[in-house]
């Protein structure tokens, strides 16, 4: 065990290598660390707990001295970490007790927060909800949640939002970090749900990363990985990033194609495969349909095509070819280079069909993995807190809207069903419209995280918006909300939340919360109390009191569907490792990979969606998808690359990405309150190529602004070995710790959303953060 | 005039206009960003059916433009100006709802534009006509879809906000 007086997990992030061999057990290694001056004989009791500070679900167990939060410890027998922490996971906690929490809720009044008590808050909200309800219906209320609450708060907000108001406007966060994984799983097997595990990373003989930053996005997984790269049989790494970062250092071959074209190197990557006849033709024949039309839409994407599109070297195209052709046991994972990217579900979509053609599916060592971002964005995905239904439901299907009528004892028009879940993207444009006048923002930070901030403040900042926002703490968003309600967080509440790879994680209540703060949870079901919303035959639409009975009434929502949880208990996940979903009675123990034998959930009375135009975003009708897929099987969907929407142009002639680095989460507000996290990134910068800082004549700590059409960031250059041509910057930075909620008048901001440009992937309506153009220019010369 | 010049014609025609609608659309709702995108994406589609079109009539010495018309330069700015100005008021949703009505119907006519030439290309064994209209149609039929979608998807608000 580490002596936690040692553990600098800022220097070494990834801490000691504990190399394994391919198909052997990946070794434990706890990591403990205690607060200053805390013994392990001052700890009164370890609670069991999982990381809520990305989506990796690293279970761990939470000292508690006195009432408070004294430290964490790996747990050693979970199966997503085997005791391993992660910086944030290690240092994160301390924003629990930071003096800025809300600890009382508060009140708009002659244009200044004040506080108040609960019941004036909440009867705040209620009055507005009843009026609208009255004079505008239930599309003038909408809800936009996050990937960082609990299962049991997305599907009790579920159930208030679609039965209760009735409306259709729901959606999370996750829409900026998950959605095209969702998106992606949807149009080629027929349904979400993650198919590979994490222990794939086991045996697996070839990695490919898409735009996944592994070693920074969920850095437990990269010991994984890096542990087997130790070991004898290390796996190959493909690398598709236009950063040099610590995983491309690390592979076989790195990709770095200019941003906006991820799809065009997928399509020749596919025309490689079949050139070479380096495919499963009896896999593609038993288990999938489309395959025609992919090998006709890839036929002229030669290497030297899209080396031309991408401006990479067509010899390491092929390369990267071989490598796919040539693994036995391939694991593919995806995030956000190219989910946030042009034509992100195209270009992810692409991912499954190499798995698809090349066979690699539900074997040790073979699979999917499309990641996400956040720590409980899956279940976001699963309760349908996310822009779909809950229990991965097709809202085109009438006997599933049926089911949820029946569990919810209401009548199947109450349920909108009319259209898919309205976006994020698209409820922002409805508030901007003024056609939606309440917007009820819980656990996220939109004033920071979506793009193009001056509309997005402009947006909230608007009279006949009445927003409301639950948080923990003081943000840049509670800054222009109505109402602001505090909340209770990880350690302070108990509830579940499921990882990245369907690892269901109990997290217990540790400690008080402070002050008046509330679980989520409470205060969703407070809400439906005080609104009286009863199900048809007038008893309590919301039945469930506590975190318990709420996980209970989900467990019968997700019977049956593919996220089962039927099999799951408290009781069961208490004291044990984390349990993969399906569980159900005929799987006790959870389901480590999905699709074993092809048994896809794509038939079309089954299917969560019958799909979308990989170009338009244009719904495919049911009958088109019976015609096409009567048997279930997975869906080979090709595309054609288009030309990003902004490119580099003479007037903005860099490409703007953003991303994050591994010390800081979101906008900060819990990093940013660590302090060995944000003293190792306390501030914005600039990163650019050794060339590009040349051309510019700019240094090392020079500060720069980054302008593009909609705003300036400015920060200061760090050189590094990234793609001419692109500028990275990373999200986190806002200003709820310098000038509160915005950059002062017309001065360049802080955060990198000042620049971005609002479009996004028509078919996931995920926002594109990873194609604008920008012009840099120095600003002033670092002091020597 | 023969029936192929007729039916090359009508297709050109409707794709040319088909062009500059799309743009137009484009640019009077440039603040629903999904609808200003992807109609310039779809633009793009017809626009390289013009080009198409007026590759094949120069076979049958016909003078067919081979570029679309785009919408005058400072209509387009004014339009997006006014977009920008009215985009806070629930009724360009209903604006929006009839410019893609009114899409839906012209690409339908298109459609059907196409299904003639690809008859009369099958009566007349012109297998390059027939292999244009197998390329081209299936990219008119997904305007069509896209409009019916947006249709679909904006009308609840724009109406039940009025």
């Amino acid at each position: 065990m580490n002596d936690s007086y040692g553990l600098d997990r800022i220097a070494d992030p990834w801490g000691e290598r504990t190399p394994y061999s391919c198909g052997d057990e990946w070794p434990q290694r706890v990591d403990e660390f205690l607060g200053e001056g805390v013994r392990s004989s001052d700890v009164d009791r370890w609670v069991q707990s999982a990381s809520l500070l990305h989506s990796n679900g690293d279970a761990m167990d939470i000292a508690v001295a006195d009432g408070r939060i004294v430290g964490v410890r790996g747990r050693a027998l979970d199966r997503v970490n085997r005791g391993r922490l992660d910086p944030k996971d290690i240092y994160g906690w301390q924003s629990n007790a930071s003096p800025d929490r809300l600890t009382q809720p508060l009140i708009r009044h002659n244009g200044r927060l004040a506080p108040v008590n609960w019941d004036t808050a909440m009867a705040r909200i209620v009055d507005r909800s009843r009026e609208l309800l009255a004079e505008h219906g239930p599309s003038s209320i909408g809800f936009y949640t996050s990937g960082q609450l609990f299962c049991e708060d997305y599907y009790t907000l579920t159930t208030l939002a679609r039965a209760g108001i009735g409306t259709d406007h729901l959606d999370g966060n996750t829409r900026l970090c998950t959605a095209t994984a969702a998106e992606a799983l949807k149009e080629t097997f027929g349904c979400d749900g993650q198919p590979a595990s994490y222990s794939d990373v086991d045996y697996a003989d070839t990695i490919a990363l898409f735009g996944h930053n592994v070693a920074e996005t969920q850095p437990v997984l990269w010991m994984r990985m890096l542990d087997r790269l130790a070991g004898r049989e290390p796996p190959r790494l493909l690398v598709v990033d236009p950063r040099r970062t610590p995983v491309a250092e690390r592979a076989t071959v790195h990709l770095a194609p200019r941003p906006g074209t991820n799809l065009a190197l997928m399509n020749a990557l596919l025309h490689h495969l079949i050139e070479t006849g380096s495919i499963d033709n009896a896999y593609i024949a038993e288990h999938t349909v489309g395959f025609d039309e992919l090998s006709k839409q890839v036929a002229g994407c030669s290497a030297e095509w899209a080396a031309d599109v991408c401006r990479v070297n067509a010899d390491d195209i092929r390369r990267a070819g071989e490598l796919l052709a040539s693994a036995e046991r391939l694991l593919c994972t995806v995030l956000q280079g190219f989910y946030q990217s042009h034509q992100a579900t195209a270009a992810a979509v692409q991912v499954n069909n190499l798995a698809l053609v090349r066979g690699m599916l539900g074997r040790p060592g073979c699979g999917v993995l499309q990641m996400n971002g956040q720590p409980t964005a899956e279940n976001t995905r699963e309760c349908g807190a996310n822009g779909d239904l809950p229990g991965f439901r097709n809202w085109e299907n009438d006997r599933h809207i049926a089911q949820l009528a029946e569990l919810w004892n209401v009548d199947p028009l109450q349920i909108p069903h009319y259209g898919p879940p309205t976006h994020a993207m698209q409820i922002f444009r409805y508030a901007e419209q003024g056609s939606l006048k309440m917007l009820w923002i819980s656990g996220t930070n939109p004033a920071v995280s979506l793009p193009e901030l001056s509309r997005v403040r402009s947006i909230l900042g608007q009279d006949d918006v009445f927003v409301v926002a639950q948080d923990i703490f003081p943000t840049e968003t509670t800054e222009l909300a109505d109402v602001v309600l505090p909340a209770a967080t990880w350690g302070e509440k108990t509830g579940t939340f499921t990882n990245a790879d369907r690892t269901v994680h109990l997290s217990e209540k540790a400690i008080e919360p402070p002050g008046q703060a509330r679980p989520d949870l409470d205060i969703f079901i407070d809400y439906a109390r005080r609104m009286d919303f009863r199900d048809k035959d007038g008893a309590p639409l919301i039945r469930w009191k506590d975190a318990e009975s709420a996980f209970s009434a989900w467990q019968r929502c997700s019977a049956g569907r593919p996220c089962d949880y039927s099999g799951l208990t408290y009781e069961k996940l208490r004291g044990s490792s984390g349990i993969q979903w399906p569980c159900t009675e005929t799987s006790p123990h959870g389901t480590e990979r999905l699709y074993t034998k092809g048994d896809f959930r794509a038939a079309p009375d089954d299917c969560e969606s019958y799909g979308r135009d990989l170009a338009t975003g244009a719904s495919v009708e049911e009958t088109e998808y019976r015609a096409l897929n009567p048997d279930g099987k997975a869906i080979i969907k090709a595309a054609q690359y288009l030309p990003p929407h902004e490119d580099a142009s003479d007037e903005f002639p860099y490409q703007l990405i953003t991303g994050r680095t591994i010390y800081q989460f979101h906008t900060r507000t819990k990093t940013g309150r660590a302090p060995q996290l944000n003293n190792a990134a306390p501030d914005v910068w600039v990163e650019l190529s050794n060339e590009d800082a040349g051309a510019l004549g700019a240094r090392e700590g020079d500060l720069l602004d980054v302008t593009s059409p909609r705003g300036t960031i400015r920060g200061r250059l760090r050189v590094s070995n990234l793609r001419p041509g692109t500028v990275f910057v990373p999200f986190h930075y806002g200003y709820w710790d310098t000038t509160g909620a915005a950059p002062p008048d017309d001065e360049p901001g802080r955060a990198a959303n000042e620049a971005t440009i609002t479009d996004w992937d028509p078919v996931s309506k995920q926002p594109l953060f990873k194609t604008s153009a920008v012009r840099l220019s120095v600003v002033t010369e670092a002091q020597q | 005039m023969n029936g192929i010049d007729y039916a090359l014609r009508r297709i050109h025609s409707g794709e040319k206009s088909i062009v500059t609608e799309l743009l137009r659309i484009a640019e009077r709702h440039h603040v629903d960003h999904e609808v200003h995108y992807v109609a310039r994406d779809l633009a793009e589609w017809s626009r390289e059916h013009v080009r198409r079109l007026a590759d094949q009539g120069a076979r049958y010495d016909l003078k067919l433009d081979a570029e679309a018309d785009e919408p005058r330069a400072s209509t387009e700015r004014l339009r997006a100006t006014v977009s920008t100005v009215t985009g806070r008021r629930p009724e360009p949703g209903i604006q929006l709802l009839e410019d893609l009505a009114h899409l839906y119907l012209q690409a339908s006519d298109n459609s059907l534009a196409w299904e003639m030439l690809a008859q009369i290309a099958q009566a007349r064994h012109e297998k390059d006509l027939l292999s244009l209209t197998a390329q081209c149609h299936p990219q008119n039929l997904r305007q069509i879809r896209w409009a019916n979608t947006m249709i679909k998807t904006q009308t609840p608000q724009a109406l039940s906000s009025l």
